[in-house]
């Protein structure tokens, strides 16, 4: 009914080619195809964020983008996020010494939102209402958002 | 008392980050939502688009006939691997699949079973039902004598004791009633100076937790093994056990971590479901919801509150009765609990001398309802504290002036008559007093833009009497592994129980490995639920890391040391097996004391193991021309005993409040005739960032529980408690309008300015 469609991309830096039916959207893609599990799916409404990843370096919502579109595309996940060695992204040891995540469900999704906001700064501290608006489109049901914030302050703040 | 004085290892006290920190942060946590197994068909559900009426006919040949679906599944189907498909935790009412009747739409109707989840949602769309339309309820105070009867037959479980006057009862839609009769409540109504009457709302809403409900249940040898999201593995393992008719070892459950619970996962579920499709395939079967599902399957009661006081001219509350209906939706889940655990604390904090409370647990034709982070509490101090207020402005109290005179204070006798311990309702009230300046100048704002300040005090008993259990295995080279069936749902348990063990045996907490949730090796624990983990699986495993430490002494001993002299475990084994090997065991079980309330009475000399006091303090702007709302500070304190890791309980406390904060301003499960109309998160939003207030506190006050483990007790829900009523109050003092019903949106505050405006206008 779907005739599968051969795509080319590169995720976290591996060039990928594979075959994908039209109606796959990329979390799916990513989750299913390639085992990358940490892009979560909460809502599959674009709402939660919670499977934010990067596309040609900018936040995209894997569940409102099918994974055809992302042909040709670079993709980076949560996964691409800490070093090789394990040691972990400044934004991830942040988010954890301040107890930034409770269920974690929604944490990777936060991760590479501030992520993009950390590459777009270059370097030049952030204002608080810059962070917290960058961060009003990742809904946790846990936290309150005060650890996340704290985190978020701490590494562009 | 400072902590050192009585944890002398530091491992309890201190803000250990999450053990699972790094695994969250990197997205390499395991959640059942990840789990793929061999052979594995995905499962999605048909569902009834009409909130009552018989079953007449169920057409699946369409969805069968789509290439790539391996089966359709309806009710009926099902009895051939389980004759009564009936499950629940209070009652045996909820079918796994709609069997003779649809009680609400949204209801399971028949399951697609595909090996790609696009081909079983696709078919599941072709399937076909027909029904007889009957009579709907959807209103609580109307299903108390609507002719429309939601169940033919009450079927009460028999697992609770004040349910089994309710067996086979016909044609009602009370669920329980549970009742409480304390003093002479009239003769107080009749001698008061004031009697102050009045009737609130809460509506129905919706946990939301971001991984959706989701189980996968697989054949195992001559048993079952069921992987689940659920905040209840032992509870599953009995309950699917009993199902089946097998002995509870057949059935294996394990839990990884939760993406939020907050009561949505407790009991059973989707497991039922599960089980029996993977029975009747012989494969593995997994179910995962979409958000819109969730609002299906579990949601919070709405509730009306009728309240009424006798009170003296100088503000003390002699008397008061409390009419309180639980809107349970079409299945009872843990309604009749709510009904009754929450229902005893219905007169608030209060020292009264006189008090009656009738409760009723109800059946309608809406989702169904259950257990939502304070479990009925939010609903009552909805109504009693708005109430509180409304009292003390109409006798020119200041509000706090008011609570001081009313509150239940050490030794006192509650409702129920026990004894009040170890409950800091005074310090939880001074403390927000303290942090909201409420005996300096407010500023109220100025033009159309007004300020108004609000508070609210609360409490709540611990579900009780409830087991836990806890097995310590200490290795050959002094490494210690704890199991337990306490789920981590993002609470932190992992990491406070690691804390309590490491305190117990002397290492650090970063060292201790806590085994998740799997029936066949972690032993039983009633539920992770009402913020009793704490507390109860906290002693538990204190007590089995105190048995493991005994039996290392005692190995000590017998090896030759000095009893009390230092030793390394790993010598101990060394010395004892010749090499590494061996294990000591140290197990704990724990369970409190606990007097059941006397059937008419309701009263019990020991209804509780422990009290958690939560309260609220806002300060908020209005502005007149919109009724727009902006809660400017959010000030939260709860008693929760000593901290085991004062961070961690500080984002319980935020999270509670605003997870409530949520349920206050604007979330609400718009229905139409029972048909939902906003089910996605799209339409119906939760808090985000750009929604909460610019201010948060959240305040530990000094306190120890001492019966708890290390001074503790539970905290998760306790900062839900206050929110709602403290910005009605606020609403009141900023604009001198008094709202009655949740949500507390601009409109209705618009709507009451305006109606007020309009009643001046006619005096």
């Amino acid at each position: 009914m779907f005739d599968p469609r051969p795509i080319k991309l590169t995720v976290n830096g591996k060039t990928i080619e594979a075959t994908v039916e039209p109606r796959v959207h990329l979390a799916d893609f990513l989750r299913k195809q390639l085992a990358l599990t940490g892009t979560h799916l909460g809502c599959e409404h674009g709402v939660c964020g919670a499977c934010t990843v990067l596309v040609n370096g900018a936040t995209a919502r894997a569940c409102l983008m099918l994974a055809v579109q992302a042909d040709g595309c670079a993709v980076e996940t949560i996964e691409s996020v800490a070093s090789a060695d394990g040691t972990l992204h400044p934004i991830q040891a942040a988010l954890s010494r301040h107890h930034g995540l409770q269920c974690g469900y929604c944490t990777p999704g936060v991760v590479m939102t501030l992520l993009e906001l950390q590459r777009e700064s270059a370097g030049s501290a952030l204002p608080e209402d810059k962070i917290r608006t960058a961060l009003s489109g990742n809904l946790c049901r846990c936290t309150g958002y005060q650890g996340m914030v704290d985190a978020a302050l701490e590494i562009l703040g | 008392m400072k902590h050192h004085d009585i944890m002398p290892a530091g491992q309890v006290g201190r803000s250990v980050p999450r053990l699972e920190g790094r695994q969250k942060v990197t997205g390499r946590a395991a959640y059942t939502h990840n789990l793929v197994l061999p052979g594995m068909l995905h499962a999605k559900v048909f569902r009834s688009t009409i909130p009552h009426g018989r079953i007449l006919s169920i057409d699946t040949s369409a969805a069968a006939a789509v290439e790539g679906v391996h089966r359709v599944v309806t009710g009926e189907d099902l009895r051939a691997i389980v004759a009564e498909p009936y499950f629940g935790p209070a009652f045996h009412d909820q079918p796994a699949l709609a069997l003779d009747k649809v009680r609400h739409i949204g209801e399971p109707v028949a399951v697609v079973l595909a090996e790609d989840p696009y081909i079983a949602a696709e078919a599941a769309r072709l399937i076909v039902a027909t029904y007889e339309e009957l009579d709907a309820v959807f209103d609580e105070v109307e299903a108390m004598t609507s002719s429309a009867i939601v169940h033919d037959v009450l079927k009460p479980a028999g697992t609770f004791p004040d349910l089994k006057h309710l067996v086979g009862k016909r044609d009602t839609n009370i669920a329980l009633d549970y009742q409480l009769r304390r003093g002479d409540v009239d003769a107080a109504f009749a001698s008061a100076d004031h009697v102050y009457e009045h009737e609130f709302k809460s509506q129905q809403v919706m946990h939301t937790p971001l991984e959706p409900m989701v189980s996968l249940a697989a054949p195992d040898g001559d048993g079952l093994l069921i992987h689940t999201a659920s905040q209840s593995p032992s509870f599953v393992r009995i309950e699917i056990a009993r199902l089946l008719g097998w002995p509870e070892n057949r059935v294996r459950v394990k839990v990884p971590y939760l993406g939020g619970g907050f009561g949505a996962k407790l009991y059973i579920k989707l497991e039922a479901l599960v089980a029996i499709l993977a029975l009747m395939v012989k494969r593995p079967v997994k179910l995962s919801l979409t958000m819109e599902e969730q609002f299906f399957t579990i949601t919070k009661h709405a509730c009306t509150f009728r309240i009424k006081s006798a009170v003296s001219s100088e503000g003390r509350v002699t008397g008061r009765r409390c009419e309180v209906y639980w809107n349970g939706g079409a299945y009872a889940d843990i309604g009749p609990r709510v009904t009754q655990k929450s229902g005893f604390t219905a007169p608030g904090p209060y020292d009264i001398e006189n008090v009656s409370i009738d409760s009723y647990a109800l059946y309608t034709n809406r989702p169904p309802a259950g257990a939502l982070r304070g479990f009925g509490i939010p609903q009552l101090v909805w109504a009693y504290e708005s109430h509180s207020d409304m009292i003390a402005r109409d006798l020119g109290l200041d509000p706090v002036e008011f609570r001081r005179k009313n509150i239940l204070r050490e030794g006192r006798p509650h409702a129920t008559g026990t004894l009040m311990h170890d409950a800091e309702i005074e310090g939880v009230l001074e403390k927000i007093a303290e942090r909201m300046n409420w005996s300096a100048p407010f500023d109220r704002g100025e033009g159309h833009i007004k300020r108004g300040r609000g508070i609210a005090i609360a409490f709540k008993a611990s579900i009780s009497p409830t087991t836990s259990v806890a097995i310590v295995t200490i290795a050959a080279d002094g490494c210690a592994s704890l199991a337990i069936s306490t789920v981590d749902m993002g609470q932190a348990s992992d990491t406070a129980m690691a804390q309590i063990l490491a305190e117990v045996l002397g290492l650090a907490t970063e060292d201790i490995k806590v085994i998740h949730p799997d029936t066949d090796v972690t032993p039983y624990d009633m539920a992770t639920l009402g913020s009793r983990s704490t507390f109860h699986m906290g002693h538990a495993v204190r007590l089995a890391g105190e048995h493991a430490r005994r039996q290392l002494d005692e190995l000590a001993v017998s090896l030759g040391y000095a009893p009390g002299a230092a030793y390394a475990p790993r010598d101990l084994f060394k010395k004892k097996y010749g090499m590494q090997a061996g294990n000591i065991v140290g197990v704990g079980s724990y369970i409190p004391d606990y007097t059941s309330p006397a059937p008419k009475t309701g009263l019990s000399d020991n209804i509780t193991p422990f009290w958690m006091i939560g309260g609220t303090g806002v300060e908020i702007e209005i502005d007149t021309q919109t009724g727009a709302i902006k809660v400017l500070k959010l000030i939260n304190a709860a008693d929760l005993g000593l901290p085991l890791n004062p961070k961690i309980v500080e984002t319980q406390l935020s999270g509670a409040a605003l997870m409530q904060y949520g349920f206050t301003l604007f979330e609400n499960m718009l229905f139409d005739e029972g048909q939902l109309t906003n089910g996605s998160l799209a339409d119906y939003k939760i808090p985000g960032l750009n929604d909460i207030p610019p201010v948060i506190e959240n305040h530990i006050v000094d306190a120890r529980q001492t019966t708890g483990p290390f001074g503790a007790k539970g905290v998760g829900e306790s900062a839900t408690f206050g929110v709602s009523p403290a910005i009605a109050n606020a609403i009141h003092d900023a604009v001198g309008v008094r709202l009655t019903e949740l949500p507390l949106t601009p409109e209705s505050i618009f709507n009451a300015l305006r109606a007020a405006k309009s009643q001046a206008g006619k005096a």
